[in-house]
């Protein structure tokens, strides 16, 4: 295809993924904590696979996914992948919301774990920082 | 996972919490006693641990976290480097230019007037990209 014959293709961003080391304490997170509604939940045990995301927008969802079960991962691999997860070095997300401030207060009194309060960032937005159960960290900024 | 990796796991995962915590309250005094005791360690035990876990002791960890701030704020420009000092936790002029010249290589002063090009990528890589990292800083002490 030659320079000047793009097809716009109207992609867009439908499901991410983040891993979980306990189903219930995530699911909990997103959804009593953050809002979200829980739209597939697949899976048993430890083994499921939950599809959450925001009201309203039925396009955008993130999966929460038990961490490293690849087949084609090692036990010394997946050792590793828990690990840097504990760390909190692993996964993460950047969600935003156009008032960072009162969401901060309503999550922080929902009792998550905060990283960051709400500051102004140098390169011009304003944003906050907190951690999911299973380590990700979810920072949430103040939206255009 | 071996009774041994879960408790590795669940160490891991309390050196996470520390970290967080000393990531929200980095302006304030540390108290490695307080935080030893949040996670029914004692102090020294933490700081080892903290150390195996994060390559640094939670007070290292902590002025990196301070300068780090201390770098957005004066490429923010709008406050005198005594403020930022102030801001970012520091109790004395001396003590704060002496870290930043360690980590950054340059006098605070010098790099609020020559700050390095803000990047305009995402809030969390540039604050990945743009950490000061202890074992890059310049003059080499004998206490680390």
């Amino acid at each position: 295809m030659g320079i000047g014959s793009v097809v716009r293709m109207d992609i867009t961003i439908n499901a991410s993924f983040l891993p979980h080391t306990d189903a219930e304490a995530s699911v909990a997170f997103y959804r009593d904590v953050l809002g979200f509604e829980v739209r597939k939940d697949v899976g048993y045990e430890q083994m499921r696979w939950v599809t959450v995301g925001p009201v309203g927008q039925p396009d955008t969802a993130i999966v929460l996914t038990p961490p490293a079960v690849d087949p084609g991962i090692s036990d010394a691999e997946r050792s590793t992948i828990l690990e840097l997860m504990a760390k909190g070095s692993y996964g993460g997300i950047v969600l935003a919301t156009p008032d960072v401030d009162a969401a901060f207060a309503e999550i922080e009194a929902k009792g998550a774990d905060v990283v960051q309060e709400p500051i102004d960032q140098p390169y011009g937005i304003r944003d906050c920082a907190f951690r999911d159960p299973a380590g990700n960290m979810v920072r949430l900024q103040q939206s255009a | 996972m071996t009774p041994a990796d879960d408790a590795r796991l669940r160490e891991l995962t309390l050196m996470r919490k520390v970290r967080d915590r000393i990531d929200r309250d980095y302006a304030e005094p540390l108290d490695v006693e307080a935080l030893a005791r949040g996670v029914h360690m004692s102090a020294g035990h933490l700081s080892r641990r903290f150390r195996d876990a994060f390559g640094e002791s939670p007070y290292a960890y902590l002025m990196t976290r301070r300068i780090e701030r201390a770098m957005a704020l004066l490429r923010r420009g709008d406050l005198s480097v005594t403020e930022v000092c102030f801001e970012v936790g520091f109790q004395s002029l001396g003590t704060f230019s002496t870290r930043f010249s360690e980590l950054v290589g340059r006098s605070p002063r010098e790099y609020r007037r020559h700050p390095e090009p803000g990047p305009g990528i995402p809030s969390w890589v540039e604050k990945q990209a743009t950490r000061p990292i202890r074992n890059r800083e310049v003059s080499v002490r004998g206490d680390r």
